[in-house]
């Protein structure tokens, strides 16, 4: 017994390189066991989560495009509200301004207008009362013309022709009073 | 030397300077084989192939955890799972045979590359201490897998004339030395290729097994009278060819896989 397992040893020992059957055996089922179950099932299965991982990974970026690109175009309008209300502030600031210098403009003219029928009123009513004081004092005078013609044709005739200057002057100075008056 | 000797990973009663007077019990190819634990049918059932299994229950059983039930939002172990799956898929796979090709593969290879390095770490985990793939018929098994993959693929890609012309490196350009290099790449590609594969894997770990225990043997055989500093050295070097290992393990387990996708590249790829 002892005898046939030394020779044994020593005829494995000759050659560590000649494989023993058993173990070829043992060594292929080990290996079809493992072999089996990773390709079977757990390598299936975890190619299938990465691919979920890849797509959720991907899903969240497409999600964050999505929102980035609604954010500008929301600014974008935004902007665009923005701008058209200041456009329109200004409009209304510029509208105003034109119509208050138009209102004063108009003011203007008007009180122009007033003021020169005023004064037109006025220069008319003056000449009429200088025509009405002219035409009394002319009747005046010669209602006094003819009383002092009178008087003087009454009292003598010897200063006739001095008389007559005297009426004369008067008269002249009434005139050149008259004209000097208007 | 007898059989229950050549199990054992050493003699605890041996010591330098004592009195007992057995030498270093060096490792060796002994330190390779098991007393079955038990026997089926006649044939033993030992503690690499225990290992062998567990690897496959700790594989599948980790990412069950972390993939089971997948969620969008990943919680911590399906956040590691997913680092190394995509170190797999996106570092090796889609590297060398490219996304639109190489997807068919991914389920293959990420297998592969955590069996394997699983099969690896044991090497420095306490109780089992041995790494899985340091015994040739595991790295052959997975080589043979991708062996079959690959030749069948040159086939069915290129038909029977072009994918002997695939295998074979046949480019008329060459001139004279034509059959020197179809003769070369023939032995180099389809008969070398495989066994490559499957060593390499099996070698590194093979040797980093024989330099931990041969540390870790001499550590405590060193541990009397005046040498225990010289044990102190040892262990220290048992340390640090831990770390060492755990660096190896990883980028054998990386070198598999990365040469399985090279060669279904290369099966893929129109003759070069």
């Amino acid at each position: 017994m002892i005898a046939n397992l030394v020779q044994l040893a020593a005829e494995e020992e000759q050659s560590p390189l000649v494989p023993p059957g058993p173990e070829l055996l043992v060594g292929t089922i080990a290996f079809a066991i493992v072999f089996f179950f990773l390709a079977k099932k757990l390598l299936p299965n975890i190619n299938r989560v990465l691919e979920e991982r890849r797509e959720a990974i991907e899903g969240g970026m497409e999600k964050a495009e999505a929102a980035k690109i609604e954010a500008e175009s929301v600014l974008e309008q935004y902007k665009a509200q923005l701008a058209e209300a200041r456009h329109e502030a200004a409009r209304l600031r510029q509208e105003a301004t034109e119509q208050g210098t138009a209102i004063i403009q108009e003011m203007k003219a008007e009180g122009q207008r007033q003021r020169e029928e005023i004064i037109a009123a006025g220069h008319a009513q003056i000449e009429a009362d200088r025509k009405a004081a002219a035409a009394a004092l002319r009747q005046d005078v010669g209602q006094l013309a003819t009383a002092l013609a009178g008087k003087l044709v009454g009292e003598s005739l010897e200063d006739h022709a001095r008389q007559s200057r005297t009426i004369d002057r008067f008269l002249d100075d009434l005139e050149e009073k008259a004209e000097a008056a208007r | 030397m007898s059989a229950e000797q050549t199990t054992l990973a050493f003699d605890w009663s041996c010591r330098i300077m004592a009195d007992n007077g057995c030498g270093f019990p060096a490792p060796g190819l002994h330190s390779f084989l098991f007393q079955p634990l038990f026997t089926v049918g006649g044939y033993e059932f030992n503690k690499v192939m225990l290992l062998a299994l567990v690897t496959s229950v700790l594989v599948v059983a980790f990412f069950w955890v972390a993939f089971g039930k997948a969620k969008v939002v990943p919680g911590k172990v399906q956040m590691i799972g997913e680092a190394g799956y995509d170190f797999v898929r996106r570092g090796i796979v889609y590297e060398t045979i490219g996304k639109r090709e190489g997807e068919k593969y991914v389920p293959l290879m990420v297998s592969i590359f955590f069996f394997v390095w699983i099969m690896n770490i044991w090497s420095v985990i306490p109780l089992a201490q041995f790494p899985v793939s340091s015994i040739i018929a595991y790295p052959i098994v997975l080589a043979l897998i991708v062996y079959v993959i690959w030749v069948s693929l040159t086939f069915k890609r290129h038909g029977f004339v072009g994918g002997w012309k695939n295998i074979t490196g046949y480019d008329k350009q060459l001139g004279p030395v034509l059959p020197l290099v179809v003769v070369i790449e023939f032995f180099s590609n389809l008969l070398v290729r495989p066994f490559t594969h499957a060593v390499r894997l099996f070698a590194n770990m093979f040797a980093g097994h024989l330099m931990l225990v041969m540390f870790t043997v001499a550590s405590w055989y060193l541990l009397n009278s005046y040498m225990i500093p010289a044990a102190g050295v040892s262990f220290a070097m048992t340390m640090a060819m831990i770390v060492f290992e755990l660096f190896v393990q990883a980028v054998q387990a990386y070198v598999f896989v990365l040469l399985a996708c090279s060669y279904i590249q290369g099966a893929l790829s129109e003759s070069h």
